[in-house]
């Protein structure tokens, strides 16, 4: 059946899980970079999630989410069997993929799950991908496995050390730039604060660096403007023009304070489903 | 029939309303509709011209002489088949067509004042029909054709343009698939158009009734990603006709306009009419509210968002509008509920910058004063500024109405169709077909932002011309 959930993998219990999910006509068109927007309930509101892999074969997509408010908490309810009532994609640009040598595919948190579709591309296009990954700990660190089969390298970054440098990602990417000085294209997924500084540690090194931007979207097919960011001082929307832009353009701080516009009403619907689930 | 008379036509028939300060609180329909009696009375006072102009004055072509006739007859069976002969969404239109500038505007009895109250009596008959019959029978049709499987049409998109095409060639035989990217049907009238203004109901009602006829709609299918042209002409589709409106909101390009606290009213309007968010927390998306609301705009779409507003209980609404209120494009009736209702105008300015607080809140807006001055393309005159004079209005929340552009989603994956500078998509005006064999267009996607029963007509002809091709081969 259309929409159903074949597979349900707990990546970090209560926070992060995979879902692999049966929809043959988003599969065979979904490419790198592109998300999808799904519906839970006759009630629910619509949320974005980007597209984290593909099996037009089996007719599948997977979405990797954090629960973060109502929405991702009522699909982290959902097991293999149940149903999602409405999922539309595959939307937004695709990455622009050509064959040109070294990719550097940085990823942050669960950003690393929609950077692996990105990385993914990225080795089937021909070129060598190098990975660098980051999380708060070694637990919490995502596709890491999966990443090793198409990047020549992952490197890794943990707030406490537990694996890899004991930093940040970008601490890691620098050095990594100041070594390496055949890579084409940075290519970054994240939190926000965590691409700001990839945009400003790749600056001095003059290389392409691409964001995949995670902001507020309605419908995800242009017709809201919730998404707009700034690019190069030009009013853009992350679903249609997007979600993917020159990082050294976009206007982050104005990112962060859109993506809190809100945050009490977010937090208001997370108490009250939490206590329903309680009674 | 009253005879015509020089010295006085009798009043046209008053609308009941929900009163203005009750009703500008809350989301049900305003305007109650005519009863039986209403109905009959109005009818009568038309003057059944030996050469009518109001069906010319229609997009669509509603016989109106000969269904008011019925109407006057009180055979309300007979006038629904009437006008759903040409028209498929008779109590859509009934609703939001502006009839003061077709069927009503050419009607003779115009020049008193008094025309009939055609668009009353449209919504009449069709809400009186649906009152008083199954389903099976709304189609307005005795003996429904069922479509022949081998004969499939897509419609991209499920606005006005596209659900009279299906409801055309649906009734004629042949198997139209309807593809709309948002998880419900109707497009603008469900997304855009509020609920005290159009009834969800009414929009639902409208699609059983296709789905009656043997529709298929595809909800969260998005025409150019999910499904292409290509696509539907290897599925078996004989012709592709694309209504996917013209959805992009415009900004303006000013000074503090992606605040927290500045939004589009598509945004505004999508998030109360599609996704129910007047009534958060039940339903899960928040809408913002403000206290003092400040509309940029003067078409219908501001006048929804101002009320909108209202009802969301703000404790002053301003409608910003750079002309006078002669000029406002918003259909005549909505701008006066809305100043009956509260709505306050703020004409002759223009907005030049938003300022927040110092967490980025939005506080206040900027004005320049304007003047008009000469007649421009429109034959409007054009707004000037008078250098010098600016003014600020107090605002946390500012709903932008002022247009929107041609949705890009599609024509940007479709490169070979040919569109013109705005990005609308061109089509032969005596076909709607496009430059592509075979696939046509209509509705805002050509005309950029326009009229429910524009797009209808638009609709229509494709649907005529699709019929004339598939059913000659």
């Amino acid at each position: 059946m259309i929409n159903k959930i074949l597979k349900k993998r707990i990546l970090i219990p209560d926070k992060v899980s995979e879902l692999t999910i049966y929809a043959p006509h988003i599969s065979r068109k979904a490419r790198p970079g592109n998300f999808v927007v799904l519906r839970l309930s006759a009630k629910g509101e619509r949320i974005p999630l980007t597209i984290a892999d593909k099996d037009p074969e089996s007719g599948t997509i997977v979405i990797v989410y954090l629960v973060l408010g109502k929405t991702s908490a009522l699909l982290d309810t959902f097991d293999a069997g149940d149903t999602i009532l409405d999922l539309c994609g595959p939307l937004g640009k695709p990455t622009e993929i050509k064959k040109q040598g070294e990719v550097c595919c940085v990823g942050g948190g669960t950003g690393i799950a929609a950077m692996h579709h990105i990385a993914k591309g990225n080795n089937e296009s021909g070129n060598e991908v190098v990975s660098v990954i980051g999380a708060r700990s070694r637990d919490l660190l995502l596709f890491k496995p999966e990443l090793e089969k198409i990047s020549s390298r992952v490197l890794v970054a943990t707030d406490d050390g537990t694996m890899g440098h004991k930093g940040f990602v970008t601490e890691v990417l620098e050095k990594y730039l100041q070594k390496s000085s055949s890579v084409k294209e940075v290519v970054a997924v994240g939190p926000v604060p965590m691409m700001k500084a990839v945009a400003k540690v790749t600056k001095p090194f003059n290389v392409k660096t691409m964001v995949s931007l995670n902001s507020i979207m309605v419908d995800g097919i242009g017709m809201c403007g919730a998404c707009r960011v700034s690019v190069g001082g030009e009013t853009r929307f992350a679903c249609v023009d997007g979600p993917e832009f020159d990082a050294s353009q976009v206007d982050f701080d104005e990112l962060m304070m859109r993506l809190g516009a809100f945050r009490d009403q977010e937090k208001l619907s997370m108490e009250l489903f939490q206590k329903s689930r309680v009674s | 029939m009253t005879k015509k008379s020089k010295t006085k036509v009798n009043p046209r028939v008053r609308m009941p309303m929900l009163d203005p300060l009750e009703r500008g609180r809350i989301f049900s329909e305003v305007a109650l509709g005519y009863q039986v009696q209403d109905a009959v009375s109005e009818a009568k006072r038309c003057l059944q011209c030996k050469k009518p102009t109001c069906q010319k004055g229609c997009p669509v072509e509603v016989d109106c002489k000969s269904f008011i006739r019925l109407v006057a007859e009180e055979d309300f069976q007979e006038a629904f088949r009437v006008i759903k002969d040409t028209n498929s969404l008779p109590a859509i239109c009934g609703r939001v067509c502006p009839q003061e500038n077709q069927c009503e505007g050419t009607c003779k009895l115009r020049p008193t004042g008094q025309p009939i109250a055609i668009g009353r009596l449209e919504r009449f008959v069709a809400d009186n029909f649906y009152a008083h019959n199954s389903c099976e029978e709304e189609t307005g049709f005795m003996e429904c054709v069922l479509p022949d499987e081998n004969l499939k049409v897509a419609a991209l998109g499920s606005g006005p343009s596209s659900l009279t095409l299906a409801g055309f060639l649906s009734a004629r035989g042949i198997k139209v698939t309807v593809f709309e990217a948002l998880h419900e049907p109707g497009g603008v009238l469900v997304y855009g158009i509020p609920e005290f203004r159009l009834p969800k109901s009414v929009v639902k009602r409208e699609v059983e009734s296709l789905k009656h006829l043997g529709v298929d709609f595809k909800c969260n299918f998005v025409g150019g990603m999910t499904v292409t042209l290509k696509d539907l002409f290897a599925e078996g589709y004989r012709a592709v006709f694309v209504g996917v409106g013209a959805g992009l909101p415009r900004f303006m390009g000013l000074e503090g306009e992606n605040l927290v606290g500045v939004y589009s009213a598509n945004e505004y309007l999508t998030r109360v009419n599609l996704m129910h968010a007047y009534r958060f927390p039940e339903f899960d998306t928040p809408v913002p509210k403000g206290d003092k609301v400040v509309v940029i705009g003067g078409g219908n779409v501001a006048m929804d968002s101002a009320r909108t507003a209202l009802r969301l209980g703000s404790s002053s609404v301003k409608v910003v509008y750079r002309r006078t209120k002669g000029e406002m494009p918003a259909r005549r009736e909505e701008l006066e509920h809305a100043l009956d209702e509260g709505v306050e105008l703020e004409i002759l300015a223009s907005p030049i910058s938003f300022y927040g607080d110092e967490n980025q809140n939005l506080r206040r807006v900027l004005l320049q004063k304007m003047e008009l001055g000469q007649p421009d393309s429109s034959g409007r005159r054009r707004p000037v500024p008078i250098e010098g004079q600016t003014f600020e209005l107090e605002t946390d929340l500012v709903i932008m109405a002022v247009g929107t552009g041609a949705n890009k989603v599609l024509t940007q994956t479709t490169p070979e169709l040919k569109l013109n500078k705005h990005g609308n998509i061109e089509v032969d005006p005596a076909t709607g077909e496009t430059n592509l064999p075979m696939v046509f267009a209509g509705g805002d996607i050509v005309t950029g932002a326009a009229t429910v029963v524009e797009a209808m007509g638009a609709g229509r002809l494709a649907a005529k011309e699709i019929l004339k091709r598939l059913k000659s081969v």
